[in-house]
């Protein structure tokens, strides 16, 4: 394997069926898109399987000089390994999912397909401007999806989109050039070991969070995921929700944390403030959703501010358990939007009043969609519960209020996404042409089958994933010691014999 | 023992997924005969596990399957654990659930989905054996959930009705607000002691004594939070005071379901998980408190509401969460062997009254309203049998000289004198709530019997027997208008078919005997339990030293609530309505459960809704909108205007700011 | 004699004529056009004039550039003037604010 550029081979792929794309016919460019994105998810297996679990921090690695010491700097570890895994995993069934797709098809596959590139190298980057651009430019293929295939509202949805980003991401190119100025580098890994004066980490972790926070998506500035959500044609919602919205968790796990441990310390309640609010308020508002994606899109925000506290609880439980609420939600979100994307092209409309008793006609898409829901409440034996659960485990370490506020989730989380399944699956059948929509085609049954192995494999055994993160995660860890929060828990031994387990388990309180 | 185990555990499981997936492909008969088959292997497999530890010639042991999380200092695994609290909870478990199986095959027979029905039992059998074999807590979490899924998934198997979806999604919520305290217990656990595995847990908990820990805030006791926020999760799952309302709901789900899920099994969970965690529980007397309180106040609670209900299936639900009650009270007061040995008991007379009801119910069309019931004596003979064999258990009859009776006496006798011995002021008051509610336990299930199998027939007024008797006699003359003088309409109730009458019999033995059969094992014998609960020698001992009107009290009031039903029901039957009359007030209180549902309601439903819709029109909409993007849209707009009559056009404005900027810029460069 | 002052005297006012006629005007674009012209003269005289009292043939040979771009700029403008008055009717300045925001 040592010497092959995989990772560039990985960005090739999809870059040169996007060029193909562009000029074929649109039942050709639908072919051109699903090979090459096959091509790179065995490209992918290939990837992970020849990953080096405890080996090097970075593997892979590439580096070429291009021009005034900007470099062509690739090389992932395990985060950055099982991010990429779940966009290689996605697009596939992405590309299935737009058979409804008639406008414009080959343009379409080839925003699809540069959307891949950009994502991957993203998270393969190593030169800190080379993610800047990987990670702007996604903007553009997505922004194209949403204002040209979109629904109705679509442009109004998609300068949202494309305005809030923005407005972070100049904030945080400003941040990027005062770094590379100061520490004389723009290599991440070195990056991610230099030292910044705190008074200085206070300006560039805002910067990097202006950014982040909006593509994560934080209240109050998530706004735009829903109005996208409801216009994006349907693989675009999967990729949005399954991929870009992880973005903003990459950032933060890459950049935020180990660049700036002492400001993350102290912007911790901040975080920590914004993700319960998040936690409640959006969950409330997708309780009263009339719209299956809106409801969806706004339980996405609840599920991400899991992973900021997770993110900012400053030791390994929280940071696994986010970046598995991570990987999770990429599935279990992509797949509902998947789910809801289905019936859409049968009756188009998202309106869940026009649904009902689809479980008499369609019992294996309840069966899919039962799983999903479940996946999304945080039923244990589903991905999500393991990610959920960590995540909390590790909050509860800094703050039980916090970790009480945030469990309401659990609670929350069930009522609206039983709420939405009863009305969508259960009940009598009150629309004639819902009660007439046929069951999963063999092309749906390849887009959720898949997902429903990974969300189970996920939730009943998770050491496959997480057993490549762990040595980045200890690493990590490590490194955000010395600005760990003391914890609130503090136990006091009483006349009993002082129990060895409680200093072991104060982990973060130091 | 290993694999024995692992047939146990994973045959259900198997047969879930295979009646399922195949649903359809593979027709009623396959599923219904894989599942039940896996289920009377599983329970066959069982036996021998409990009889070997009630022998007193098994060790605990734990089966390793599967790694499932490692996380910094956190690792759990899938195993299974079996000591005698296990196999207790497995004999019980897999004996309903195989006997349930089978009288689903008579009592489901012209449903259109049985496959499905089957396999989500099979399913729920699996998590529930997955939860009581649990060795860590995030498994017994897991099972936890996963009988919470098969709970909401069989609440709400008839789906096509608005009252069962709704059910179901409020048995998931209610019961996820415990878990909300469960997962925080177990955060709390893990922060404390460094693990998740249930034994290492229960053998450092001695070292809690005195320690404190912050929690939202406060200071408090270490083990008294931990205790409680575990307690709140018990009380979700076993239905205790304040959240109980979904219980009653649930019986909208198949009668065999709630005979399985809300009364021998799932229901119980939340003692079980009491009685697992008894060390712990034991180092906090306030948590003690708590359970003993909210465990008697449930028992009164649910017993007062039962004896107003007149769906059959409700007054057996409230039945079993006064019964619950009594278990938790046994373990609040110290005594979970007393707790564990009603919750095998009970799981027995239960599953039988529900058995039972079924069978009238099937018998009477599913008419389920008490108000059209009567004299059904004669008619269903074996039912009638069955069902009395059960009340005689939960009413707690027997000879208290020769400490002979049904399972229910021993039981319940064993908590009552418990709370009397243990003599602090919350097992004095338990004892007295628990003689009361045993008076009222006697009194609503003799009501039930009398006004279902004694006096006349009543069900010629019933819609359901009316459709009955018309879909029957279809297309031929009008006859059947004719009013029948004798108040049955012209229908006639057959007796169930015997697939459902073997576990009616089968059931009815265990009402009858498992109280002798197996009081001594789990009473007095400390090396049956070896360690498997907080096992209170001294307690024990003290139970036998109260004094005899102690001993009689349950007896005695079992007599007067049977009198009471026999005057009320039998002798004078407009006695009832006058006394609702009189009460008024309180007697509407009662009948609407307290108001519970309606306090709720107004409390956390009304207020989550319209806070979503503020939240979403307001905040969401009003606020962050419209200062937000819409708000820079907005401002842009308006400087573009502003901006826009600086171009007027015209060239000589043009040619005067030229010539303006020139000489600024001219006189800078002189002058500056 | 006839100092530099003069011709620098002249020039400035020839100067100031073209600029005021340029937006004092407010009739015919003409005598935009015509201002101009004024002006470009005004700095010819400047250039000639520098040129003749320093020796340097650089001012007069940069009259001479100014010359030929001032000739083509009144023929282009002329001839947008004449298609605009085919298109719109008039020349009046106040008429031509087509550029308005």
């Amino acid at each position: 394997m040592s010497g092959f550029p995989i990772l560039s081979v990985m960005l090739l792929v999809p870059l040169l069926g996007a060029l193909v794309c562009f000029f074929a016919s649109a039942s050709a460019a639908r072919t051109i898109a699903l090979v090459a994105t096959t091509v790179d998810l065995a490209l992918g297996v290939l990837l992970w399987a020849n990953y080096d679990i405890g080996g090097a921090q970075w593997q892979f690695t590439e580096r070429a000089s291009l021009f005034a010491g900007f470099q062509w700097a690739l090389g992932i570890d395990g985060i950055a390994l099982m991010l990429i895994m779940l966009t290689v995993f996605l697009m596939p069934i992405c590309i299935l999912a737009s058979a409804s797709i008639e406008k414009r098809v080959g343009e379409y596959m080839a925003a699809f397909l540069f959307m891949e590139v950009l994502m991957i190298g993203t998270f393969a980057a190593q030169d800190l401007f080379l993610f800047y651009i990987m990670f702007e430019a996604g903007l553009i293929p997505m922004y194209l999806i949403i204002g040209v295939w979109g629904g109705a509202d679509r442009i109004y949805a998609s300068y949202k989109f494309f305005l809030y980003t923005l407005l972070g991401s100049v904030l945080m190119f400003i941040a990027m050039l005062w770094m590379a100025n100061t520490a004389g580098t723009t290599d991440i890994p070195t990056l991610m070991a230099y030292d910044f004066a705190p008074q200085a980490q206070t300006w560039l972790w805002l910067a990097f969070f202006a950014s982040f926070a909006v593509k994560m998506p934080m209240w109050p500035v998530h706004t735009w995921l829903p109005a996208a959500h409801v216009q994006a044609p349907t693989a675009g919602s999967v990729i949005l929700a399954g991929v870009l919205l992880k973005l903003g968790g990459y950032g933060l796990i890459r950049f935020s944390l180990p660049m700036f441990p002492e400001a993350s310390a102290q912007f911790m309640w901040l975080v920590f403030a914004l993700s319960m609010a998040a936690v409640v308020v959006t969950s409330l508002i997708a309780l009263v959703q009339h719209d299956m994606k809106k409801l969806i899109a706004y339980s996405s925000v609840a599920h991400m501010a899991i992973v900021t506290v997770g993110l900012f609880s400053f030791n390994v439980q929280g940071l696994e358990g986010a970046m598995i609420v991570m990987l999770s939600h990429g599935l279990v979100a992509g797949a509902l939007f998947l789910c809801v994307g289905i019936i859409y092209d049968r009756l188009h409309t998202r309106e869940i009043d026009r649904y009902g008793g689809l479980s008499i006609n369609m019992p294996r898409y309840a069966l899919f969609f039962m799983l999903f829901t479940m996946a999304s409440i945080g039923l244990p034996g589903t991905s999500g519960f393991v990610g959920e659960f960590l995540s909390l485990t590790g909050i509860y370490q800094v703050s039980s209020w916090v970790a009480f506020v945030c469990t309401t989730g659990i609670i929350l989380g069930a009522a609206y996404m039983l709420y939405l399944y009863r009305r969508i699956a259960f009940g009598v059948q009150i629309n004639a042409d819902a009660a007439a929509m046929p069951d999963l085609s063999l092309r749906e049954w390849l887009m959720l089958g898949p997902i429903a192995a990974a969300v189970l494999w996920m939730g009943i055994y998770p050491e496959s994933f997480m057993a490549p993160m762990r040595n980045d995660i200890a690493l990590l860890d490590a490194r955000l010691e010395r600005a760990g929060p003391a914890g609130d828990a503090l136990v006091r031994a009483g006349r009993g014999e002082p129990p060895a387990e409680d200093a072991a388990a104060q982990e973060g309180a130091h | 023992m290993s694999s024995s185990i692992l047939i146990i555990v994973f045959g259900p499981l198997l047969a879930a997924i295979v009646a399922g997936l195949g649903n359809r492909m593979i027709g009623n008969v396959p599923a219904k005969l894989v599942t039940t088959g896996a289920l009377f292997a599983s329970c066959i497999l069982s036996w021998p596990i409990f009889l070997a530890f009630v022998a007193g010639d098994a060790v605990a042991s734990v089966t390793p399957v599967l790694d499932w999380v490692r996380s910094g200092t956190m690792e759990f695994a899938w195993a299974l654990r079996v000591d005698a609290l296990t196999a207790v909870m497995l004999v019980v478990i897999t004996t309903v659930s195989a006997l349930v199986h089978l009288y689903s095959w008579g009592y489901m027979d012209e449903d259109p989905d049985q496959p499905r029905f089957f396999a989500y039992l099979s399913l729920f059998t699996f998590a529930m054996l997955m939860l009581v074999t649990a060795d860590n807590l995030v498994q017994m979490f897991f099972g936890w959930e996963g009988v919470g899924l098969a709970s909401y998934l069989l609440i709400g198997f008839w789906f096509r009705k608005p009252s069962a979806n709704a059910a179901a999604i409020k048995a998931f919520v209610v019961n996820r607000v415990g878990d909300l305290g469960f997962m925080l217990g177990i955060f709390g656990i893990y922060l404390v002691f460094g693990t998740v595995s249930i034994p290492e847990i229960l053998s450092s908990a001695p070292s809690l004594a005195g320690s404190t820990i912050g929690f939202l805030g406060m200071r408090v006791d270490t083990a008294t939070v931990l205790c409680l926020l575990l307690f709140i999760g018990a009380m979700g799952k076993s239905a205790q005071l304040g959240l109980h309302t979904w219980l009653p709901d649930a019986m909208e789900g198949p009668t065999p379901v709630s005979a399985l899920i809300h009364a021998a099994t799932m229901v119980t969970a939340g003692v079980f998980m009491v009685c697992r965690m008894s060390p712990l529980f034991e180092m906090s007397p306030v948590a003690m408190g708590v359970v003993t309180f909210i465990g008697a106040a449930t028992c009164l609670f649910a017993a007062t509401v039962g004896t107003t209900q007149w769906d059959i299936k409700r007054v057996i639900a409230y039945s079993t969460c006064s019964q619950l009650g009594y278990m938790f009270f046994a373990a609040g007061v110290g005594a979970y062997n007393a707790a564990m040995f009603h919750l095998f008991t009970h799981a027995f007379f239960k599953a039988l009254l529900f058995l039972g009801a079924g069978s009238v119910i099937h018998a009477m069309h599913h008419e389920q309203d008490m108000h059209f019931y009567g004299g059904l004596r004669k008619k269903i003979p074996i039912t009638f049998w069955a069902m009395m064999a059960g009340t005689l258990a939960i009413t707690g009859v027997g000879v208290v000289q020769l400490h002979i009776g049904f399972a229910g006496f021993h039981s319940k006798d064993a908590i009552l004198e418990a709370a009397y011995a243990q003599g602090g002021e919350m097992g004095r008051a338990a004892f007295w709530i628990g003689t009361f509610s045993a008076l009222l336990t006697s009194f609503y299930s003799w009501r039930l019997m009398f006004l279902t199998f004694w006096g006349k027939p009543r069900w010629g007024e019933s819609e359901h027997i009316q459709h009955a008797v018309h879909d029957a006699h279809g297309h031929d003359a009008h006859d059947h208008h004719a009013p029948t003088s004798d108040g049955t309409a012209g229908y006639h109730p057959h007796e169930s078919p015997w697939v459902m009458l073997i576990p009616l019999i089968v059931l009815s033995i265990g009402a009858v005997a498992a109280g002798y059969l197996f009081g001594p094992a789990f009473l007095q014998s400390a090396s049956f339990w070896n360690g498997a609960v907080a096992y209170n020698e001294h307690l024990m001992h003290a139970m036998h030293e109260v004094p005899t009107l102690v001993k009689y009290a349950a007896s005695i009031v079992m007599a007067l609530g049977l009198l009471g039903a026999i005057y009320a029901y039998v002798l004078n039957k407009d006695v009832p309505a006058k006394v609702a009359d009189q009460l008024g007030p309180i007697y509407r209180f009662v009948y609407r459960k307290w108001m519970f549902d309606e306090l709720y309601h107004y409390l956390f439903v009304v207020p989550a809704f319209w806070l979503g819709r503020v939240f979403w029109n307001k905040v969401d909409i009003g606020v962050i909108d419209r200062f937000g993007p819409d708000g820079a849209a907005w401002v842009v707009v308006q400087g573009a205007a502003v901006a826009k009559k600086v171009q007027s056009g015209y060239l000589y404005s043009y040619a005067l700011v030229m010539l303006l900027g020139l000489v600024a810029a001219i006189s800078w460069v002189i002058f500056a | 004699m006839i100092g530099i002052e003069h011709f620098l005297i002249v020039s400035s006012c020839l100067f100031v004529l073209g600029v005021l006629g340029i937006f004092l005007n407010r009739k015919n674009v003409l005598i935009i056009l015509m201002s101009i012209e004024l002006i470009l003269l005004a700095v010819n005289l400047n250039l000639v004039a520098f040129s003749a009292f320093l020796g340097d043939l650089t001012g007069q040979i940069f009259a001479m550039f100014v010359l030929t771009v001032a000739a083509a700029e009144a023929a282009i403008g002329l001839a947008i003037l004449v298609i605009y008055f085919r298109r719109r009717g008039t020349i009046a300045v106040d008429d031509v604010n087509r550029m308005k925001g």
